[in-house]
């Protein structure tokens, strides 16, 4: 069986200047994969780039089996990867129960499911979101909105969830809960993941599979259970 | 006729003339919050509006004919709006300034086409028997007020468009999509939205409003080619002053251009009054510079 998501060679630019330089990179299905690196290596870039927000300048990008390479990141979320992007960009002036109705775009696309209704499971995962149902988005704290945008990407039943650095500027009771849903996601609701990571600690924890990147490269890349994260450490440290 | 009389008789008629700048400007403002564009042409759906009610009420009846014009207006204009899109709007989107000229460019062009067809001397489209007339007020405070029933019908009709307009965009899910696609473009199509066939969907919608506006217009003065040119200089003074791209602020927004020019017009001349509303305009955008109801779009917080 291929893997769920693969990458062969992909690499993209802004303008002239190259950010990613070829890029191989898999996510088997079932499994939790790290992206790790410092700011400014291009994993945000990259992550964009699976979801069609950012153009692939060469290689290519396969999606269980099928190359994507040219397809508009809506037809991507309709083939089933979700996206929880880097801020979190929730839709400010949409309630929460809009924000999650966007979410239902991907499945209404991939099915032509005519489901109006958010699913519960999203608010099983955050009863926060219930009690905020009616409130803007806008006006909801950072891991309020984090628990948002993931709750919307989970509406739409992706396979492949795509999470860009989700504990990002959140208090630390909130990324325990974060930790734990992100758990239940996998095994549960048997979506594979692909995370962009600062914190070694966290990924370590969480990921099966790592990759390293450095100035728009992979340097390193295996199995976390396998190898040592003081040795990645380094490459993470200035 | 007492002042009190020509004071609400001038605010009727800002009323009816604002309904026109509201129809007009709707198009633009959800096409520009949305696409970052701005459509040169937009006044000239309005006049293709004019001329479809002007073609319509040769071949029907006089009594309806207006009625039925209107939804041809919005198709024709709404199908011309589809294909200015699809063959030049798109294919600039990320050039805002060529989309500018090119816009301008097919404004001119229709409007010369215009005039190659009907001659550059106004069409008369008269309104029907039962929009003739008008409500007159004999006797108290408000005497010698005359409200004609053809500016009754365009401010009841505005109402209806733009409460069915607020519906499709609060209670529909196509309603849902523009306001996500509206405050964050890459997010709405990185769930699945489908924006290509948003920015389609509205931009042809909005000059199909235009359209309308166009045969709601010819009710009032006759059509020229150039009549889009009259209307949408202050259109693009509503969307300004609107905050781009929110309906409720294009609402207000068209109210106060609307009354301003109405109720300016009772003490200066017309030209006087056109130089108080741009000064107006301008001196509100220092003190709010997005507008009566700024809606965070991609378009805003770039710029």
């Amino acid at each position: 069986m291929p893997p769920l998501l693969s990458l062969d060679a992909v690499s993209a630019a802004y303008g002239q200047s190259r950010v990613l330089w070829d890029i191989d990179l898999a996510t088997e299905a079932g499994t939790a994969v790290a992206l790790l690196g410092r700011n400014g290596v291009g994993k945000t870039t990259l992550l964009r780039t699976i979801i069609g927000l950012h153009r692939v300048a060469t290689g290519k990008i396969f999606f269980e089996g099928k190359d994507v390479t040219r397809l508009s990141a809506h037809e991507r979320a309709w083939r089933g990867i979700g996206f929880v992007p880097q801020g979190r960009n929730i839709f400010p002036h949409l309630t929460v129960e809009e924000n999650l109705k966007i979410g239902l775009a991907a499945l209404a696309g991939r099915a032509g499911s005519g489901e109006t209704d958010v699913p519960d499971y999203v608010f099983d995962l955050f009863p926060t979101l219930a009690r905020l149902r009616n409130r803007k988005g806008g006006v909801l704290s950072g891991g309020e909105q984090q628990q948002l945008a993931i709750g919307r990407a989970l509406a739409g039943r992706p396979r492949l969830l795509l999470l860009d650095e989700p504990t990002e500027g959140i208090q630390p009771s909130i990324v325990k809960q974060i930790e734990k849903v992100l758990d239940q996601v996998r095994r549960e609701l048997k979506i594979s993941i692909l995370i962009v990571e600062q914190y070694l600690d966290f990924a370590w924890a969480f990921a099966d599979r790592y990759y390293v990147m450095q100035r728009g490269r992979i340097v390193r890349d295996g199995w976390t259970q396998e190898h040592d994260p003081a040795a990645v450490a380094e490459l993470l440290n200035i | 006729m007492s002042e009190l009389a020509l004071f609400v008789g001038q605010l009727f008629n800002g009323a009816s003339v604002a309904s026109i700048f509201l129809l007009a400007a709707l198009g633009l403002a959800l096409s520009f919050g949305l696409m970052r564009v701005i459509n040169m042409a937009h006044g000239e759906m309005l006049m293709m509006g004019g001329y479809v009610a002007y073609l319509t009420l040769k071949f029907t009846p006089p009594a309806y004919g207006i009625l039925i014009a209107i939804p041809i207006a919005f198709v024709v204009s709404g199908i011309a709006g589809a294909i200015l899109e699809v063959l030049l709007v798109h294919r600039l989107a990320s050039r805002p300034l060529d989309t500018l000229l090119a816009t301008w460019g097919v404004s001119l062009c229709l409007q010369q086409g215009a005039r190659s067809i009907f001659g550059p001397i106004g069409d008369e489209v008269t309104a029907p028997k039962w929009l003739g007339g008008a409500f007159q007020v004999t006797h108290g405070a408000l005497n010698g007020l005359s409200l004609p029933y053809a500016r009754m019908f365009i401010i009841g009709f505005t109402v209806v468009v733009v409460a069915a307009l607020g519906l499709l965009l609060v209670r529909t899910r196509i309603g849902l999509y523009v306001r996500a696609v509206t405050q964050d473009r890459d997010t709405a199509e990185a769930m699945g939205i489908n924006i290509r066939k948003i920015d389609l969907l509205i931009f042809s919608l909005g000059t199909g409003l235009a359209g309308v506006a166009g045969v709601v217009l010819a009710m009032l003065e006759p059509v020229t080619p150039s009549v889009g040119q009259a209307y949408i200089v202050p259109a693009f003074l509503v969307v300004i002053l609107g905050g781009l791209g929110s309906l409720i602020g294009t609402t207000i927004a068209s109210v106060m251009v609307g009354l301003i020019s109405a109720l300016t017009q009772i003490v200066w001349t017309v030209s006087l009054s056109k130089v108080f509303l741009l000064l107006f305009v301008v001196a509100f955008i220092q003190l709010r510079p997005r507008g009566v109801i700024s809606v965070r779009s991609r378009a805003l917080e770039e710029t």
